[in-house]
């Protein structure tokens, strides 16, 4: 470990920072100040960035092969034996971290983004209420969040998966005493529970068939010491005990994907990320559109290994992918407040991840993970200084023409939508076609999965039209906003600028990445990623000619999308309006989210209130009726007993104890009759007594007198 | 004459009182009565003396009317005392110490 130097032996540092200053805020946050609030929370942060950097520098100084790097800080989980399929195993679930390729990625991103969405909430947070609260929980959050994307093992994985949900709860409820947004963290954390359950049978399943959760054993000091699993699972498949397409794989790689639909927002759990909106700006940006809902594209990817051994599973994630992409697309069109178009294009971007994730390309679902987290941030973060500006509007329908007073937000909010709608040159662009692609590659080998080219491409369309839409009218045209909100709309402090500006950057050169691509070769990215996501399915590269005929039919698609939003809403202004009220009913499902919440609360929601009723009634009734009711008449009962026995057993025997005397003295009572003759007759009896006794002697006197 | 006689006469004497005190229910008979015994007594006394010839019985009789005369007076001022706290003269009317 000393020749890896002290960014990679402190690896351990990076989740440690943002816990102590959210345990700061948690015990001393009250007393603080704002700005000794900004200096640790965010300089915690900003340490975590320079040493997740320094960490992923040192990496890449080590040749390809050897760019895993593990430590183990102690065996956390150490039950002992436990049978497997395999055998009988010491099973050992260390708190251990792991920097490979993909972590990297993750972390860079995580640290950074973090970073810049802590600095632009010290102005957007600036005016509210709970200052330190916030960034504790937000800190807490980034330790979640750290340690899930450092952890070396699923266990300790689930534990930051778990810190996330909960850290999304405490924030989505940022503002509890508004009943909306206590329910909406309520939902958000329900619903990921439910996601969580699916997690935790998929770990159990792992742990049983594998002897272990460790992702590898490689790069610790002595790899044979340890088990991983991908040395076992490399094991038994050369061993010929585990097949591919065992059933073992599909329910794993099924179970696991449960929960990252719970965390990433997949159809059926995805109810609740436009509810979430009900949090703050900067949370819906860092946890909803950059760190928590990526945690399952990473889960997936890092349990690569898994997933290419269930061709069921992944043709399973593949098409939850596609559809969640096109169904949130659809429902984005219509919403007129901007969180929530920007909530619901996260579902849809979320979609296409593991939509990449599920053909098999795991590198490139990661690529449009980095550069989504660039540019959906900045969307977010724009959408808040706008909201900010407008004093707290949200409505788009009340916005316009803001390019003008807000410049310095709407530029980046520029790039940002160009990114991700996919124009040519900017990061979406590049990310969403090598999706595109290796779906299409795929699609050579398979002819179903046209099919899903199809709607990733239809989506995409879909994209632009509803971004762009959402940029004219915000942005463009003929000012909306409201008479009393005019005077006063004003441009964002620096604090949330100048992040808004560097995201922009990288919105538009974080695909740069991927550029050889365009001359017939291999995206760099995605071979810094091959080792951690060895054996993937090689993909046929397809011809240049191919190549650039899907990025032209994408880019068409992309015009055609933006052209229909430029028709819609800024040639004619009221002729989307028309629109939807030319087809009433279309609209009315789309507007109410195709009825999805209404049919969730009478299938589940309400038929779980019912069985709590039925449960409070037994309760009620049975339990406190028969039990804590029948228990105090059954003590009434035998307490009556206890009343008899008292009074007629305990109190004779002390009754009799005093009537004994009583009785005994009776005789003599009678003696004291108070009456002088009656002491007077004793006197004389006693005295007939002595005579009669000694009165022999006197009748020996009497008979000598004569 | 035979001392019998005097003897009986002492006896019958001693009875009667001693039926009053018993018996009567005002307490100044029962006192006259305890002097009737005491008398009885005396003549017993001076019987056995007058038989015997010892003087001693006629001194002892002496001594017995002289305290019959000082038992009398405490008895009288007993009765007084009593009677002005209960307004009774009657043995069945003094019964505190009944139980």
């Amino acid at each position: 470990m000393n020749a890896t130097g002290y960014f990679l032996s402190h690896l351990w540092l990076i989740p440690l920072f943002p816990l102590i200053s959210s345990a700061v805020m948690f015990f001393f946050g009250r007393r603080l100040s704002k700005e000794a609030v900004n200096l640790f929370c965010v300089g915690s942060v900003f340490l975590s960035f320079l040493h997740a950097l320094g960490a992923v520098l040192k990496l890449f100084a080590l040749p390809v092969s050897q760019r895993v790097y593990q430590q183990i800080l102690f065996p956390w989980v150490t039950p002992g034996a436990m049978p497997t399929a395999t055998g009988m195993v010491n099973f050992v679930a260390d708190w251990g971290y792991l920097l490979d390729p993909l972590s990297c990625v993750m972390v860079i991103v995580v640290t950074f983004v973090g970073f810049l969405i802590h600095v632009y909430s010290i102005g957007y947070m600036a005016h509210e209420g709970g200052y330190y609260r916030f960034f504790g929980y937000l800190n807490l959050f980034m330790f979640s969040m750290l340690t899930l994307v450092l952890a070396n093992n699923l266990l300790l994985l689930f534990v930051g998966w778990e810190g996330v949900g909960l850290c999304s709860y405490l924030l989505i409820g940022f503002y509890f005493l508004k009943k909306s947004a206590a329910d909406a963290g309520k939902k958000a954390f329900i619903v990921n529970r439910i996601g969580d359950a699916g997690f935790l049978l998929g770990l159990l399943l792992v742990a049983a068939t594998f002897g272990t959760v460790r992702f590898t054993s490689q790069g610790l000091p002595d790899p044979d010491a340890f088990s991983g699993i991908l040395q076992t699972l490399g094991g038994m498949v050369a061993q010929h005990q585990i097949v591919y397409g065992a059933s073992v794989f599909t329910a794993i790689a099924l179970l696991l994907f449960v929960g990252a639909a719970g965390n990433s927002a997949q159809i059926p759990l995805y109810v609740w990320l436009p509810d979430a909106m009900e949090g703050p700006i900067p949370v819906s940006a860092l946890i909803h559109g950059t760190a928590m809902v990526v945690a399952g594209v990473y889960m997936v990817a890092r349990m690569s290994a898994i997933y290419q051994l269930a061709p069921v599973a992944m043709d399973v994630v593949a098409v939850v992918g596609a559809a969640t992409a096109i169904f949130a697309a659809t429902l984005a069109v219509v919403q007129t407040d901007i969180k929530k178009v920007l909530a619901y294009s996260t579902i849809s971007q979320l979609g296409y991840m593991f939509l990449a994730l599920g053909v098999g390309a795991f590198a490139a679902g990661v690529f449009h993970l980095m550069t989504h987290a660039f540019f959906k941030a900045l969307l977010f973060l724009g959408a808040g200084s706008v909201i900010h500006s407008l004093s707290g509007e949200q409505d788009i329908r009340k916005m316009g023409g803001l390019r003008y007073t807000i410049p310095a937000t709407s530029v980046p909010f520029l790039f940002a939508t160009l990114a991700i709608t996919g124009v040519p040159g900017l990061s979406g662009f590049f990310s969403k076609n090598e999706i595109l692609g290796h779906i299409f590659n795929r699609h050579q080998m398979m002819d179903r999965y046209l099919v899903l080219w199809v709607v990733g491409i239809f989506t995409a369309g879909l994209t632009a039209f509803y971004m762009f839409r959402l940029l004219f009218e915000t942005f463009y045209g003929m000012s909306r906003v409201s008479i009393a909100l005019e005077g006063h709309i004003h441009e964002s402090r620096k604090t949330m600028t100048v992040p808004l500006m560097i995201l922009a950057f990288f919105s538009i050169v974080s695909g740069w990445l991927a550029l050889p691509i365009l001359w017939g070769e291999e995206s760099p990215f995605e071979r810094f990623l091959e080792p951690s996501l060895r054996g993937s399915i090689a993909f046929g590269r397809h011809t240049l000619f191919a190549e650039y005929s899907l990025m032209a039919a994408s880019v068409a698609f992309v015009a055609v999308g933006w052209w229909l939003a430029y028709k819609l809403y800024l040639d004619s202004p009221k002729l989307h309006t028309k629109l939807a009220e030319s087809w009433p009913r279309l609209h009315n499902l789309l507007i109410h989210k195709y009825y999805v919440d209404e049919i969730y609360d009478a299938l589940f929601v309400n038929r779980i209130k019912d069985l709590s009723t039925a449960l409070g009634f037994f309760d009620s009734k049975v339990v406190d009726g028969l039990g804590v009711d029948g228990a105090g008449w059954l003590v009434r009962r035998f307490s009556r007993i206890s009343i008899w026995w008292d009074k007629w057993v305990v109190d004779a025997v002390v009754n009799l104890l005093g009537r004994f005397p009583k009785f005994l003295s009776m005789p003599m009572r009678m003696f004291q009759t108070g009456v002088f003759s009656t002491y007077a007759v004793f006197i004389l009896i006693g005295l007939a007594v002595l005579l009669g006794y000694y009165g022999h002697h006197v009748q020996i006197f009497v008979r000598t007198l004569h | 004459m035979p001392i019998g006689h005097y003897l009986f006469l002492s006896l019958a004497l001693f009875l009667i009182g001693a039926i009053g005190v018993i018996t009567r229910r005002n307490v100044l008979i029962v006192l006259m009565s305890i002097e009737l015994i005491l008398n009885a007594v005396n003549i017993n006394l001076v019987a056995f003396s007058r038989y015997f010839g010892d003087v001693a019985g006629q001194v002892f009789a002496l001594f017995i009317i002289a305290a019959a005369a000082a038992e009398a007076a405490v008895g009288l001022g007993i009765i007084i005392a009593f009677f002005r706290n209960r307004e009774t003269v009657l043995a069945d009317e003094m019964d505190l110490l009944k139980w």
